[in-house]
């Protein structure tokens, strides 16, 4: 299959080697290599049962002990798709945001320190400027400040998503990975999660799985096309949009396919 | 037939049988409580039974059936709870997992009585435990298990499995978010579980006739030491409960005023169950807002 990875020349938050993934006799993702700048936003895009969403499952070692991953995972020159490696440590690094808010049933406070007290946080001056800081960078606080005791699960969905962002948030990940968070929220909401993503890109990586190619072109600043469980193409984003190399991610980007 | 005909036939039909199921329940609990509550005063509550003369209450029964079912409820609570959790959580899905949920099931069909003989087998004779409530208690949890298990494991299966995921990806183990997420989500669906095994353990007769025994020795309610005979913590002693001292009263009961003591009892058993319910509800509810901060 013709592919086409362009090379980016820039500090790496993470990168995998021949990555696959395999479900019992089925195999999800091929031979992936892709490489994601550090402080960059870079989107996968792809037709549903490309692979995206479990090649992004596989970077916070999300997957479990049914399904196979080979190759590696790069993260601070350690590869981290290796038994020995403590998966926990792994995803406070590497948080994860999900298609659907999964707010927990509880105060919005204590959505933001549950994570943060079982790891043995518990001055409460820390926590509470965690929990500022992490509703800030998620664009939640001046909506909810004075109602931090109320239950996360009266918000509406756009905030319950923010909420979840500002909850991985709280744990200082490096990476945060975001599969179609946007997908189950109505277009004012979905904004305000993309512009949110525009503000954390100053200080974290993103990387973001997404259906929705105008999204992807929006607010990413590289772009991986999947195919069939093959990265078929990684370039800067107005690239990949505007020049595509490879003849099929052309076809998908003018709607010919998926 | 058209789609409105068809609707509506539908809906009356379900509505019939939603009225036959209302009226049997309120018919029975009415006529339980109409021909009962006459014969309820606190005299009746606070007098130990009488064995051949008119006038015994049932101090010691409703004593021992409160008793019996904390007892059942300390010795299978957690074991429940651990089971459901494996089973909701932990639990791979192969052969030894299916195995394990066919025997619940069937354990959960086993009349009582034979649970009953059982226990009277194991714990009064081999055992030689002798009739007492521990036997009983103990009897009462094979009864109880696999509907406490089962209840425990479906309220847990319930929480949605984007709530673990959450969990997970924020570095938790499967335990922290289990007991800290999962749980918490799942009370209300437990409490429900509890209650409706703790009203099966309360009204149970058939187990309890061979391993708690029928006979209700007076008791001493001053005697705070439980390895005393006569004490009423003593969890060694024989104990007859409300339902036992229903089929006891009516099977070869002597006493002159039978209808009176037995009509009663049932009255006091119906309206117990009914406090308990009731009483447990709002406590859950209030429990699952602390836990949860919802209004």
């Amino acid at each position: 299959m013709d592919t086409f990875i362009a090379p980016t020349n820039l500090e790496l938050a993470i990168e995998t080697k021949n990555l696959e993934v395999i479900y019992g006799d089925n195999q999800a993702v091929f031979d992936s290599s892709l490489e994601f700048p550090r402080h960059k936003i870079t989107a996968i895009i792809g037709a549903s049962g490309s692979g995206k969403s479990t090649y992004l499952r596989s970077l916070n070692r999300m997957h479990d002990k049914s399904v196979t991953v080979n190759g590696q995972i790069i993260y601070r020159s350690v590869d981290i798709n290796q038994p020995k490696i403590n998966e926990y440590e792994v995803r406070k690094q590497i948080g994860m945001v999900f298609q659907r808010p999964n707010p927990f049933a509880k105060s919005i406070r204590n959505n933001i320190t549950f994570a943060l007290k079982k790891n043995g946080i518990t001055d409460s001056r820390v926590l509470e400027e965690r929990i500022e800081t992490s509703l800030k960078e998620a664009a939640l606080w001046d909506e909810v400040k004075d109602d931090l005791d109320k239950s996360a699960l009266e918000l509406s969905g756009g905030q319950q998503q923010r909420l979840c962002i500002a909850r991985s948030l709280s744990l200082r990940p490096d990476i945060l990975l975001m599969d179609e968070p946007a997908s189950a929220l109505d277009p004012i909401s979905t904004e305000k999660v993309e512009a949110t993503m525009r503000k954390l890109r100053k200080d974290y990586t993103i990387i973001i799985v997404t259906h929705n190619m105008q999204q992807a072109s929006r607010v990413s600043d590289y772009t991986a096309f999947f195919h069939q469980g093959r990265v078929i193409e990684f370039n800067r984003t107005q690239d990949v949009f505007q020049t595509p190399h490879v003849k099929m991610t052309e076809d998908y980007i003018s709607g010919n396919f998926g | 037939m058209n789609a409105k005909r068809s609707d509506h036939l539908a809906t009356g039909l379900i509505y019939t049988f939603v009225a036959i199921v209302v009226l049997i329940l309120f018919g029975l609990i009415g006529y339980i409580l109409v021909s009962g509550v006459p014969h309820l005063s606190w005299h009746f509550l606070t007098t130990p039974s009488k064995a051949f003369a008119a006038g015994g209450g049932i101090r010691d029964q409703l004593f021992n059936s409160l008793y019996l079912l904390i007892l059942t409820l300390i010795i299978s609570f957690p074991i429940a709870l651990g089971a459901g959790i494996y089973l909701a959580e932990y639990a791979p899905d192969n052969w030894v997992t299916s195995v394990m949920r066919t025997a619940i099931e069937v354990l959960s069909s086993l009349p009582s009585v034979v649970v009953g003989l059982f226990g009277y087998l194991l714990f009064v004779i081999q055992f030689q435990m002798g009739f007492s409530i521990l036997a009983g208690a103990i009897a009462l949890t094979f009864f109880n298990l696999p509907l406490l298990t089962r209840n425990i494991e479906t309220s847990l299966s319930a929480v949605p499995n984007l709530q673990r995921e959450a969990g997970i990806a924020l570095g938790l183990s499967s335990w922290k978010t289990t007991t800290g997420i999962i749980l918490p989500a799942a009370v209300p669906g437990i409490l429900t579980g509890v209650i409706l095994s703790a009203g099966r353990v309360f009204g149970e007769a058939a187990a309890l006739i061979y391993t708690a025994g029928q006979s209700a020795p007076v008791l001493n309610y001053g005697n705070w030491n439980a390895f005393d005979p006569n004490s009423f913590l003593n969890p060694l002693r024989p104990a007859e409960t409300l339902a036992v001292h229903i089929w006891k009263v009516n099977a070869e009961g002597i006493v002159p005023d039978i209808d009176a003591v037995s009509n009663g009892t049932a009255a006091v058993l119906i309206i117990v169950i009914l406090i308990f319910n009731i009483s447990a509800r709002m406590l859950g509810n209030r429990l699952y807002n602390k836990l949860t901060s919802s209004k």
